[in-house]
């Protein structure tokens, strides 16, 4: 009988314990309105995801502050999905099943977003994500909305800035994510209208350290006249660096993946002259008064730098235009009922956001256009703004 | 000890019960997720324990193969159209067959070399992964379709629930079998001593390649079940993070312990979503726990749980 009590208390431990994880979370008053969020603020993409969570947790705070929305209180639930799509999906459930959240303002990457799609649009939230790649919102989703810019629109940027310094023969070079995948299709299918020609069209592999071979192919490309690299993160930084090495001289573009400080610090003096479409709050200082974003992105700079001691990034502007696109979508819909919310996110015209002014519509979740970007250009160890 | 009381018709049939009774106090889809995930990686860790608990080898590059099993489902209902069922069978059977083609060079390493060889098969396999952008769209991902089996489309989790517990009741079912079989005795003497196992003539390399193979084929299982469940998969699923996770599932719940495997699993899928309260300092209350753990309950959680109840018993 040992043993048959040994697998007894074995199973039982099982029941135990999986009661005890079903023992989570609670209740709360129907009262405050609920904004549920999931964000990498761990993991590969925690240098976007933490000055998401940030900036998210800092505005509801103002918002309460100033007596909340539609006479209500608003509360953030968020959770760390860790940069992990699997984790990403099972917090959305449980904001939608367990917290009941009113709208999820979150996402932090394409993988993360993408995974959750499914659910959302079956339960019917509203939903603005906070990735980059142009596939969340083509084909328009009917829940699905989201704030930083394309790939497409940043190709546009960088095509019609060679189109003006009459270069036309494009050495492409990408890396293997999504991101930059997706920008480099852009790149492929925008160029034809353009007027632009591929003549080259690298790419490197995730993680890789050193992308001279690549460089080296584009260099002796005949007749190239401008380098454009698809990629974020780390290999920004050696792109720049290694195209230095290679004592190349032909203008060099890279995508609004590496606007961040971290590019420039990263390439170690090797950035200087590289060309990027960014936006407007990168440069918040150098933007003329009479700009239509100069208030909202110098509010926003000023606040969050005050309060976390820290260098702003795009990425908790991306955060800052979701919460408050949801915010405003409630206030205008009277009530937090989810079509009406959803609505009022899709009829969303002119709001002036920290990415550009966003006017959406139904063939449109994102509501930003070409003109959301400035170009810039690396000067002297900080971006300078062009135009 | 005979009859119906055996010790597996015993364990099995409480497990078969907590199965079938659970859904009852679960009261939305949220906790019927985290439940599956549960199921999903309880059958894994039921497979990785035979290898690692009862043949005493250890393999870092198990969620290598739950990565396979997942992108085969996806790229053969996605990319070559073939029905859900076939391509899980399939990917299956092809996992089996890599396992059982490396399984022989692979197990010929011991201790420490062993470590780094499986690790090496599972960072090879997350490479390919990543890389192969225009089979498996790379670091982001790819949708999977709707399971369905002759016309019948799965996507609650109630149904999702069902399957995921039946495929974990007979793979514990099988597992236990088989360590109360011959070749489990087997096993557990290459455990003790490969030499004196071999001495007194058992076939050392080929139990090892069977219970590699089997947990292999496990895990590509679960990979399957998992992609068609969650609609969305990254090959993240693939990585070193996730193997190690498997590993800790087994050595947390109990080495040697079919169900300490699974209470493993049970505890490491759902901490985290417990732990959710306490904000930025989850990831400190994990590693607390888990040290907690290791530390006082050398032997897992439920063989230790299981000697201190007979300590009791015993001074009574």
């Amino acid at each position: 009988m040992r043993n048959h009590f040994r697998r007894n208390i074995a199973t039982a431990a099982v029941a135990a314990l999986t009661a005890l994880g079903l023992a989570v979370g609670g209740t709360q008053a129907a009262e405050p309105i609920k904004i549920g969020s999931f964000l990498a603020v761990t993991g590969g993409a925690s240098f976007l995801g933490d000055p998401e969570m940030k900036t998210l947790e800092m505005y509801v705070e103002k918002i309460n502050e100033s007596g909340g929305v539609l006479g209500r209180p608003v509360t953030l639930i968020a959770y760390d999905s860790a940069t992990d799509a699997k984790k990403a999906l099972t917090f959305v459930k449980r904001l939608i099943e367990q917290d009941q959240v009113d709208i999820i303002v979150g996402g932090t990457t394409t993988g993360e977003t993408m995974a959750v799609i499914k659910e959302v649009e079956a339960a019917g939230m509203p939903f603005i994500s906070l990735a980059g790649a142009g596939v969340i919102i083509d084909p328009v989703k009917k829940w699905v909305f989201k704030t930083p810019h394309t790939d497409r629109l940043a190709v546009d940027k960088v095509f019609r800035d060679m189109t003006a310094r009459n270069l036309a023969k494009v050495g492409l070079f990408s890396g293997a994510g999504g991101f930059d995948q997706s920008c480099r299709k852009n790149a492929l299918e925008l160029a034809p209208t353009m007027g632009i020609e591929i003549v080259a069209d690298e790419t490197h592999g995730k993680g890789d350290t050193d992308m001279t071979p690549q460089l080296t192919k584009i260099k002796n490309t005949e007749g190239v006249e401008a380098l454009l690299y698809c990629g974020f993160g780390a290999p920004t930084s050696i792109v720049a660096k290694n195209y230095k090495q290679l004592g190349m001289t032909i203008p060099h573009y890279q995508t609004h993946g590496s606007a961040s400080a971290k590019f420039i610090e990263g390439a170690e003096g090797a950035a200087e002259g590289v060309r990027l479409p960014a936006a407007a709050l990168l440069v918040v200082d150098q933007l003329s008064d009479d700009h239509p974003q100069k208030a909202v992105a110098s509010a926003y700079k000023e606040a969050y730098e005050g309060r976390f001691k820290d260098s702003i990034s795009t990425f908790g502007g991306h955060a800052y235009d979701g919460l408050y696109l949801a915010v405003e979508a409630i206030e205008r819909a009277g009530s937090t009922d989810k079509e009406a919310v959803r609505a009022e996110i899709e009829k969303t015209d002119k709001f002036i956001g920290v990415d550009g002014i966003f006017t959406m519509s139904p063939e449109d979740h994102m509501g930003l256009d070409h003109d959301s970007f400035v170009m810039v250009e690396v000067e002297n160890g900080t971006w300078k703004l062009l135009e | 000890m005979t009859g119906f009381w055996q010790p597996r018709v015993g364990g099995l049939l409480t497990l078969a019960l907590i199965i079938a009774v659970l859904p009852v106090f679960l009261p939305n889809a949220f906790y019927f997720d985290v439940v599956i995930l549960i199921g999903i990686n309880a059958t894994i860790c039921v497979g990785l324990n035979l290898l690692i608990g009862y043949a005493g080898q250890i393999s870092l590059g198990h969620a290598g193969f739950f990565g396979l099993g997942a992108y085969a489902s996806a790229v053969l209902t996605d990319s070559a159209g073939w029905p859900p069922l076939l391509s899980l069978l399939v990917g299956a059977i092809a996992i089996g067959a890599l396992a059982f083609i490396v399984a022989e060079p692979i197990l010929k390493l011991k201790g420490h070399y062993l470590a780094m060889g499986t690790l090496g098969l599972g960072i090879i396999i997350s490479i390919a992964l990543n890389q192969e952008v225009t089979i498996t769209g790379g670091p982001d991902g790819m949708p999977v379709a709707t399971f369905s089996v002759l016309g019948w489309r799965i996507s609650d989790e109630r149904t999702w629930y069902w399957i995921v517990g039946g495929l974990l009741l007979v793979s514990t079912w099988l597992t236990l079998n088989l360590i109360d079989s011959p070749v489990g005795r087997a096993l557990r003497s290459v455990h003790g001593s490969e030499v004196a196992a071999a001495v007194t003539g058992v076939d050392v390399t080929r139990y090892k390649v069977l219970v590699f193979v089997v947990s292999a084929v496990l895990a590509s299982l679960s990979g399957s079940l998992f992609a068609h469940y969650s609609g969305f998969i990254t090959p993240a699923e693939a990585g070193f993070g996730h193997s190690i996770e498997l590993v800790t599932m087994v050595v947390l719940g109990g080495m040697a312990s079919t169900f300490g495997a699974i209470v493993g699993a049970a505890i490491l899928t759902a901490l985290p979503q417990l732990l959710t309260a306490f904000h930025d300092f989850e990831m400190l209350a994990f590693g607390a726990i888990l040290m907690g753990t290791m530390i006082f309950m050398r032997k897992g959680l439920v063989p230790s749980l299981i000697e201190l109840v007979k300590r009791v018993r015993a001074e009574r």
